[in-house]
């Protein structure tokens, strides 16, 4: 595991907040605040928007520069700028290599079993209508979910969920 | 294949006599356990027995694993056998009751085995009231040398039964997903094994993710997921014969599957195209019915006891609640209101209540409630539990719990829990290995 390389320390503050007007749900906010300990001088990385995971350890990549990943907020499935960034260099990757690819969808463990497996279902389809929307056919995605059942970071931590709530894309064979 | 019902049995009551007058008061929260005597059992005429049968030593074993069954309800508390002075024959033909009250004993069960004339085993089993000094409950059980489990199993229940006044639950088996290996591949197979844990059985080989089992009324078939060559897929197993076929035709993942109450029907998720709806599907005419048309994620659905309706969890207010419909898809309300997300609701046995999963500020707790949503109560809290599943008698919930992980997963467990309704009596169940997503068969004597 590349977080264990780098031996991160990370400080969590969690804030639950009520939202007006909607006294039955709540809004976790997470602030993971990394601290490399192999630099000399520490950076500060805020997860961006709500608890999204923006760094790049346990990213993979289908050709360079091209990540195979994109991340979630909690229970969200809406993509970020980051990620529609990175979807737009797959769509190209995807188009010009003229590959087919499986979209996996997965959720962290902060869930219900069957919640997770629709979950990781919305996210890769999100992801799917995005790379359509760029022009790659329906016909070479496929959309997997795998729900909370293959975590890439198997530690109970804010930012394991933050690096799990992920959809990945991967050539079919 | 595998054969579950090895054994044949057959039993008649020999005896049924007035109203017991000691009764164990299960609606009382924090309740006092009845004190019990299970006296040895004895064989009669022990010449006709086999050396075989002789060395299973029955009358033992079937008091003793009647005596773990009630303590482990929570609501017996088993006298220490040293204090029992009479033989096992007396306490069975002709009991001094004197005897027992003076070691506080409430109640009592005797018991003896026969060789009938047919060269069959029978069991027999007397309940009587100490304080009223009178035989209140009888069976006797023919059984294989191989059936004694059940035997005893079903002698639970009975003083169970006769004691609460309501149906037992020792006579049932436990659905569930055994795991092992790592967190991050960890692999799954459908299990099966008694109620206490004995008897435990592999169905698949572990070769394909396989999740959340749910056995049929009658506990001979089950339904469950699983990623069969990468396709998410519903299926359906008969455990006697072994056969497995995919439940309908559905061109994307379909999950959370459970049967109707009567078993011929199996409702689901279909999840196409990012959105999560619930269908139901007949089993003998293959006729699918969607029942939710909703671009939010529907799922988790569980019928009424009566079949009239479905409770399921919804995103459509914008976070997971529990809602209560009409089995034809009609009259969707919410009933969850309180504060946090609420899932995996599943419908008591006994109609009254709801019970789910609750996730509130960062803990997971089991809960009940009412089908209208008022009345919640929380049994249990912890770091992750959830999909609870009712015994037979709508009184015990069984959940899997998995426990905090520390870096690269280290420490992750995963184990099967039960609960009173009551919230008290916790116990974890022992299996094998580690263990999720367990479901409770019914009666299988019924």
């Amino acid at each position: 595991m590349n977080y264990v390389k780098h031996q991160l320390s990370l400080i969590i503050l969690r804030e639950v907040k009520m939202l007006k007007g909607l006294r039955n749900s709540f809004l976790v906010i997470v602030l993971g605040i990394l601290i490399s300990a192999c630099s000399t001088t520490a950076t500060k990385k805020t997860v961006g928007a709500g608890d999204v995971y923006t760094g790049t350890d346990t990213v993979k990549y289908l050709a360079t520069g091209v990540a195979d990943r994109v991340f979630f907020a909690t229970n969200s499935s809406k993509l970020t700028a980051a990620a529609t960034a990175t979807l737009d260099k797959q769509a190209d990757y995807i188009k010009s290599s003229k590959i087919s690819v499986v979209i996996e969808g997965h959720a962290d463990e902060r869930g219900t079993r069957e919640y997770n497996l629709a979950l990781g279902e919305r996210r890769a389809n999100a992801v799917r209508d995005y790379l359509m929307s760029k022009g790659i056919a329906k016909a070479s995605i496929k959309v997997i979910s795998y729900g909370k059942e293959r975590p890439v970071n198997t530690e109970s931590s804010a930012l394991a969920w933050s690096q799990n709530r992920r959809s990945v894309t991967v050539k079919s064979k | 294949m595998k054969k579950f019902f090895l054994t044949f049995f057959s039993f008649f009551i020999i005896s049924q006599s007035a109203f017991a007058l000691v009764k164990i008061d299960i609606t009382r929260g924090n309740l006092e356990p009845l004190p019990a005597a299970i006296s040895r059992f004895y064989m009669d005429d022990p010449a006709k027995f086999s050396k075989e049968l002789k060395n299973l030593k029955l009358e033992e074993k079937i008091p003793d694993l009647i005596s773990t069954n009630l303590k482990r309800s929570g609501l017996f508390n088993i006298i220490d056998p040293k204090s029992y002075i009479q033989s096992p024959s007396i306490a069975h033909m002709k009991p001094t009751f004197q005897d027992w009250a003076l070691i506080k004993a409430q109640i009592m069960v005797s018991g003896k085995l026969v060789i009938d004339s047919k060269k069959r085993l029978r069991v027999e089993f007397r309940l009587w009231d100490v304080v009223n000094a009178k035989e209140i409950e009888g069976l006797a059980l023919f059984a294989t040398p191989n059936s004694w489990r059940r035997i005893a199993h079903i002698i639970s229940d009975k003083i169970y039964e006769r004691m609460t006044g309501e149906l037992g639950y020792f006579d049932t088996r436990i659905i569930y997903v055994a795991e092992s290996g790592a967190k991050d591949q960890r692999v799954k197979k459908l299990a099966i094994m008694d109620q206490d844990g004995a008897n435990n059985k592999y169905l698949t080989l572990g070769n394909e993710l396989v999740l959340t089992p749910r056995f049929n009324p009658t506990a001979q078939m089950i339904t469950y997921m699983s990623y069969f060559k990468n396709l998410p897929r519903v299926y359906l197993l008969n455990i006697e014969t072994g056969m497995q076929e995919v439940v309908g035709d559905f061109p994307g993942m379909t999950f959370a599957p459970r049967f109707s109450p009567d078993g011929k029907k199996i409702i689901m998720s279909f999840a196409k195209d990012g959105n999560s709806d619930i269908y139901s599907m007949d089993l003998a005419t293959r006729v699918v019915e969607q029942l939710t048309s909703h671009p939010s994620i529907d799922t988790s659905p569980s019928y009424s006891p009566d079949g009239r309706y479905i409770t399921f969890n919804s995103d459509r207010s914008g976070s997971q609640q529990v809602y209560v419909m009409k089995s034809d898809g009609s009259n969707v309300k919410r009933i969850s209101y309180g504060e946090g997300l609420y899932g995996t609701p599943v419908w008591s046995p006994r109609g009254d209540l709801i019970a789910f999963t609750k996730i509130y500020r960062g803990n997971f707790y089991i809960g009940v409630m009412r089908s209208d949503g008022s009345g919640e109560r929380l049994l249990t809290q912890n770091f992750y539990q959830e999909a609870p599943s009712w015994a037979p008698n709508g009184r015990v919930l069984i959940f899997y719990r998995e426990t905090k992980a520390g870096k690269s997963g280290v420490g992750a467990s995963s184990s099967l829990w039960s609960i009173d309704l009551t919230g008290y009596n916790e116990r974890k169940i022992k299996t094998p290995t580690d263990a999720s997503d367990p479901a409770w068969s019914g009666l299988l004597s019924k």
